[in-house]
């Protein structure tokens, strides 16, 4: 991740009073919302669940701003310089159809059956093992990826501003504790949705302001076109016959690798997402809130993928293995060159808005998993609630100081995203996997739940160890990620049937709400259909909605 | 009842949680948009030539900083119209 490593002063923003000032109200607002937020929670239900009492537009974008932490921002900048018009691909089939399958499909069965978050699911549908199993993974990944998400941040302040990167993962990490420790998962949510609305105002003037300058839309295809990338970066489906194209992947393995496994795996399994639905305060806002977050989601791109394309036409030599200009850089080349003082305050408030909003969804999910699913689950389980608000707010303090030490893990890697990619892999696709044969298959048995998760997961990690070390080849490390997702899938699915046939299914009064068909009020094919008295809080039809407008949108750039 | 002792022990803390209950982010949101939206138009009003230059010939403090005003206001004006209505005790959207 020799991302933004700072070797000069090349990359160096020329911040005025008015810049820092609008840094230092932004601060001052998280930390503000923090402690407003400390006034709301009297149960461990309030700190880790926001009392399952958030309307469906707060959870909806904080859904959205989870995900768009800076390494997603500065990372899809880069694939979109790199890649060209293909990093589409990410929001319209590997993001919106997965938030909408979460929504109509998957939601009933998380929120109806009241878990407390996504391993306790697993709990409830198999067994402890399963259970165990994924909590730990789930657990050790969070605290992996807010490392990341820190380590990143100190190194775009100290390229950016020139400070140390000690001070910056003290003052990162110092603000995010706080706010966490202090008011929970409502602190964290409320956060996530001004953090969304701060990043899109930072970023947006990068876009206007390139445009501009490259003479419109039409005048940054052409000049793609005439660039080294050409005319192959200006379509997201043709070529892709073969991995002949940018991606180096083929259009299997982006509707099934990406498209499926990989997104799928991610949306509808990560509870540092899902979370957010889950503190809804009612099934509809639940259902609806990973459908809100697609609109968004679908119109992303304009500050991501655009601004890598402008940095690709506009900066010289962009694209170097290393130094001041990298492809991940993209993002804040342009900010260097296109903003005067005053947005250019509100452009890196907004980055550092977007690493603290990564870092916060991964955090507050480590907090609960640690909390309600290992130390209440397995450690002590009969203590009082104080008692369990205590050991959440002590998890957040040690879950950020261990991340202060992981983030150096990642530092061997030149492109983070790919770098998360193949973590999620390895988390996400098998279990996946795993979910949607046990909500749908009610033979499906408890220790088919648990062989079929280790198995997968087993099966994309020792793929991903084949390719570093060189014994299987792939065209990129984007390709792999698809292939271990694919693998582990399978993996997944194929030992899932084959435990389940030698062992004995779980008494079907057990797995009531759980699995599709044996449903109390929740799972049954009409609640999935089910209409509110409104069209436009109807999930199946907003989600209907969202995954019509990401089809339509790929018809230009086909 | 979820017939999990441990998620029960949660869900009976739900009836008498108190989150989102004192605090709309709508007014924090508009709140900071607004402040965030002064400071901006009134660079963009006062910028140098060179600062133009550097945007492309762009206003964009200018005309940022009024998005920003006029976004915080809506904000604000929707908090204002449609406050946060305290949630029923014990509803759980069946």
């Amino acid at each position: 991740m020799n991302l933004l490593a700072a070797e000069g002063p090349g990359l160096r923003l020329d911040l005025d009073v008015f810049d820092y000032l609008i840094l230092a109200i932004y601060f001052a607002t998280v930390l503000g919302i923090g402690l407003a937020a400390r006034r709301a929670i009297s149960t461990s239900a309030d700190f880790f669940l926001s009392g399952r009492a958030m309307p469906a537009w707060v959870t909806g974008l904080a859904f959205v701003s989870a995900n768009l932490g800076a390494l997603e921002i500065i990372g899809m900048a880069a694939n979109g310089a790199q890649y060209g018009l293909m990093t589409l691909h990410y929001y319209w089939i590997g993001a919106v159809p997965a938030m909408v399958f979460l929504g109509i499909v998957m939601m009933p069965f998380y929120y109806g059956s009241k878990v407390r978050s996504v391993p306790e699911f697993l709990r409830r549908r198999f067994n402890t093992p399963t259970h165990l199993l994924n909590a730990i993974i789930f657990a050790v990944a969070q605290v992996l990826i807010a490392g990341v998400n820190l380590y990143a941040l100190a190194l775009i302040l100290d390229a950016l501003l020139g400070w140390p990167l000690w001070v910056s993962i003290i003052v990162g990490a110092a603000i995010v504790l706080s706010y966490i420790t202090i008011g929970g998962l409502s602190s964290a949510i409320y956060n996530e949705v001004l953090q969304f609305f701060v990043i899109l105002a930072g970023l947006l003037p990068v876009t206007i302001v390139g445009l501009v300058k490259v003479g419109g839309i039409d005048g940054l295809f052409d000049a793609v076109r005439n660039s080294d990338l050409g005319d192959a970066a200006l379509h997201t489906w043709q070529g892709t016959a073969n991995s002949g194209n940018p991606l180096g992947a083929n259009w299997i393995g982006i509707v099934f690798g990406l498209g499926f496994v990989l997104s799928f795996g991610y949306w509808t399994t990560n509870f540092a997402e899902v979370q957010r639905a889950l503190s809804a305060k009612d099934m509809n806002a639940a259902r609806r809130t990973p459908i809100i977050g697609a609109f968004p989601k679908l119109l992303i791109p304009i500050v991501t993928v655009i601004p890598g394309l402008i940095a690709i036409v506009t900066v010289k030599g962009l694209g170097a293995a290393s130094g001041d200009l990298t492809y991940n850089n993209s993002i804040p080349l342009l900010m260097r060159d296109l903003l005067p003082n005053g947005v250019l305050g509100v452009a890196v408030t907004g980055l550092v808005a977007s690493f603290m909003a990564g870092m916060a969804a991964n955090v507050s999910g480590f907090n609960t998993v640690f909390t309600y699913d290992l130390w209440q689950t397995y450690v002590r389980k009969d203590r009082s609630d104080e008692y369990y608000l205590r050991v959440g707010r002590i998890a957040t303090i040690a879950g950020i100081i261990i991340s202060i030490g992981t983030a150096f893990i990642a530092s061997g890697y030149d492109n983070i995203m790919n770098y998360i990619q193949a973590l999620f892999s390895l988390i996400n696709a098998p279990l996946f996997a795993t979910f949607i044969v046990g909500m749908f298959w009610k033979r499906m048995t408890a220790p088919a739940g648990f062989w079929s998760l280790l198995l997968g997961t087993l099966s994309s990690l020792t793929l991903y160890l084949l390719y570093l070390g060189d014994v299987v080849k792939f065209n990129s490390d984007l390709e792999e990620s698809f292939w271990g997702a694919g693998l582990a899938f399978v993996t997944a699915v194929v030992v899932a049937v084959l435990v389940t046939l030698v062992t004995k299914p779980k008494p079907e009064n057990d797995l009531r709400g759980l699995v599709y068909g044996l449903a109390g009020s929740s799972t049954s094919g009409d609640a999935i259909l089910a209409a509110d008295k409104v069209w436009w809080r109807n999930p199946a039809l907003l989600g209907g909605i969202a995954v019509v407008l990401a089809f339509v949108l790929y018809i230009p750039v086909w | 009842m979820a017939d999990d002792e441990l998620i029960d022990k949660t869900e009976k803390l739900e009836g008498r949680s108190s989150a989102a209950r004192l605090f709309d982010v709508r007014v924090v949101i508009g709140g900071l948009f607004v402040i965030y939206g002064v400071i901006v138009t009134l660079l963009g009003v006062f910028d140098s030539q060179s600062e133009i230059d550097k945007a492309q010939g762009v206003r964009i403090n200018l005309w940022m900083g009024l998005t920003m005003l006029v976004l915080g206001l809506l904000f604000l004006a929707w908090a204002r119209w449609r406050p946060t209505k305290v949630p029923t005790e014990g509803q759980d959207g069946n």
